[in-house]
Parts: C-alpha cells; sequence; structure tokens
C-alpha cells in the first residue's frame, strides 16, 4: 500500500469505527450524497463511487412526457447496490411533503424517507412546525422519518418524539457552502438526542466535512460541495477521507488545546 | 373512421387519449416503463398490480411520477 492509496480510508474505517444503524439498517460509510445538479450522469455516478456512499438521495417529481431521450436516474443508480432515499425536497407544506412521501414509497424499494418542508424560499431553512405535523403523520403510517430541521435543540427532540429514525440539522444553509455555522448547537443536539443525528446541508469543502463530523454527529449529507465542485469526482474523494478523519479524530478525542507554546522535546539533557 | 377520444389531466395538461386504455396500456402507449413510474389517479395512489386492470376514464386527473435526481 502506497502513502497515496485513496481505497485504503474505508478499510481504516472498517477497522477503528463501528458501522452505525439508521431504522434498522446497518451503513459502514457516515457519508449521504445527494444526486441533483451534476452535469452529466457520468460524472454523477464516478463521484457517487469515488464518494464510497451507501446511502443515496433522489427527487419524487413528474415524468417528463415531452422528453427526447432522458433516461430515468435509476437506468445509472442501481438500487441493487445503492440505498436509495427518496426526499420531499420544493414541498412547502405537511399535505404536499407528506403526498410525495407516500409517492416515494409506493415506488417499492423502501419505507425511508427524508422529510424536507421548506418555509423561505429565500433560505430555504425549513418549516419546522410543518415538518412536526408531517413527521407525526408519517411515522404513524409507517414510513422511518429521516428530518430535516435548523439547528434548534428543541426541535430536534420533539423530531425523535414524533418517531423519527434520523434528525437532520443543517450546518448552513442549503447549497450555502458555508459550513457549520453553529458548532455548539450541532454538538448539544448529538447529546440530548438518542436517534442517529446527521448533518445535512451546508458543507461546502473537505475541511467542512472533517470539523462537522468532529462535533460527533453519526453522519453527514452533501450534494452541491460535490456536484458544484470544479471536479466532483476528486472532491468525493475528498470528502470521503474528510468524512472519516473527522469521525476518527472525534472517537480518538483531541489534545486539549490552549494559548501557550509547550515543547514537544525534552527540556533535560541540553548540551552546555 | 374516427377514434373515439376521452379527454383527462396529464401531469398538469388537458390530453385526449383513445377511449379503453387501461392504466398499462396508457403507459405503453407513452413509452414508459411501468416498473419505474408511479401512479396517482385522483390524488389517490394506485398499486402497480392494479394497472392492468384499472380503466383510463373520462375527467381523469393522472400523474406519473419517477425518482430524478435529488439532495
Amino acid at each position: 500500500m502506497s502513502a497515496t492509496d485513496t481505497s485504503a480510508a474505508p478499510e481504516t474505517a472498517r477497522a477503528l469505527d463501528t458501522p452505525f444503524e439508521i431504522g434498522g439498517v446497518d451503513f459502514v460509510s457516515r457519508l449521504i450524497v445527494g444526486t441533483g445538479k451534476y452535469e452529466t450522469n457520468e460524472i454523477m455516478m464516478d463521484a457517487i463511487r469515488a464518494s464510497a456512499a451507501e446511502m443515496v438521495t433522489v427527487a419524487v417529481r413528474r415524468v417528463d412526457l415531452d422528453r427526447t431521450k432522458e433516461e430515468a436516474i435509476l437506468h445509472h443508480l442501481s438500487p441493487d447496490e445503492f440505498f436509495l432515499l427518496a426526499n420531499t425536497a420544493g414541498c412547502y407544506n405537511a399535505e404536499d411533503a407528506i403526498r410525495y412521501a407516500r409517492l416515494a414509497r409506493a415506488a417499492g424499494f423502501n419505507d425511508f424517507v427524508k422529510l424536507e418542508v421548506i418555509g423561505d424560499e429565500a433560505t430555504l431553512l425549513p418549516d419546522v412546525h410543518a415538518t412536526l405535523e408531517a413527521a407525526r403523520t408519517l411515522a404513524s403510517e409507517g414510513f422511518k422519518v429521516m428530518a430535516y430541521t435548523n439547528d434548534d435543540l428543541i426541535t430536534a427532540l420533539r423530531l425523535e418524539d414524533a418517531g423519527c429514525v434520523a434528525v437532520m440539522p443543517l450546518a448552513s444553509p442549503i447549497g450555502s457552502g458555508l459550513g457549520v455555522v453553529n458548532p455548539y448547537f450541532i454538538r448539544e443536539i448529538k447529546r440530548r438526542l438518542e436517534v442517529p443525528v446527521i448533518v445535512d446541508a451546508g458543507v461546502g469543502t473537505a475541511s467542512d466535512a472533517c470539523v462537522t463530523m468532529e462535533q460527533g454527529v453519526d453522519g453527514i449529507l452533501m450534494n452541491t460541495a460535490l456536484a458544484a465542485a470544479d471536479d466532483p469526482v476528486r472532491m468525493a474523494h475528498a470528502m470521503r477521507q474528510a468524512t472519516i478523519a473527522g469521525r476518527l479524530a472525534y472517537l480518538a478525542g483531541r489534545m486539549p488545546s490552549r494559548e501557550i507554546a509547550v515543547p514537544s522535546s525534552p527540556t533535560e539533557g541540553m548540551l552546555d | 373512421m374516427t377514434t373515439e377520444t376521452i379527454q383527462v389531466r396529464l401531469n398538469g395538461r388537458d390530453r385526449e387519449v383513445e377511449r379503453g386504455h387501461s392504466v398499462l396500456s396508457l403507459l405503453e402507449s407513452l413509452e414508459l416503463h411501468p416498473a419505474t413510474v408511479v401512479v396517482e389517479l385522483n390524488r389517490e395512489i394506485l398499486g402497480r398490480d392494479r394497472y392492468p386492470e384499472h380503466d383510463v376514464e373520462d375527467g381523469d386527473t393522472i400523474e406519473l411520477v419517477h425518482f430524478v435526481g435529488g439532495g
């Protein structure tokens, strides 16, 4: 194995980390990726494979009946290779989100849904009241709800009470690439919840993913950071390794930081 | 000879289709693979096993959806 052998990274994760469970399904990769906004399906698939993600998000939309030769995403993204997580992106109220979730489940792959109810077009911040309402209904219908939410602890606790199998606070607004703007609240949510906490949205580059995972969360979900990079495949490699690095650094427990220098080499035994 | 048609609303557009289509034959006429499309008929999801037997009726509102790229 050479020092640049990137394939070592997932093996390291397997050896030094444990799989994590969402709604009864085990995942080794703590990185979940989206499938939106890629220039071509080929680049998308190469990036997804480079990310080593096992869970991949998709959206539910009308079939374009005027299409010439557009291919359905499942033509590229095999449900046998990836765990498909359908989202309710684009929904602005609970009723629509529930409708999209039911349509997604009728596709017949699994009972999971990434619940997303947007409250404001400019910031794409979630409508937490509508998200809670939809989460309760969907959980009662047997859905395994992974709820996108803001970084508010109380909402996160209510979503857990509503029966969500994972709570997904944002790092910063969708597509912003600003990274984790409030690491303290992310840590606090992780400390207080029993269900997995996955940071969803706002990560821009590898250091953001690393810092996110260093907060102790269970996983991270990203789309634009890969799709909008100049080289999405290279960025996907970087994100895979940054996610593992941040996770392992969290598990390792960092040294205390202090604003004073302390020598690493012995001060004894110096020559006269 | 004229073929008898009915009026439906299909994915947000008014459209004339031949009378006598099942949901399955409608999908086939649109060159859609039934296994990759979810059908919502008058706001109710139609199970895939019912596509062959369920007839498309005049005035139906039909939504045909599938998975696309998204985050």
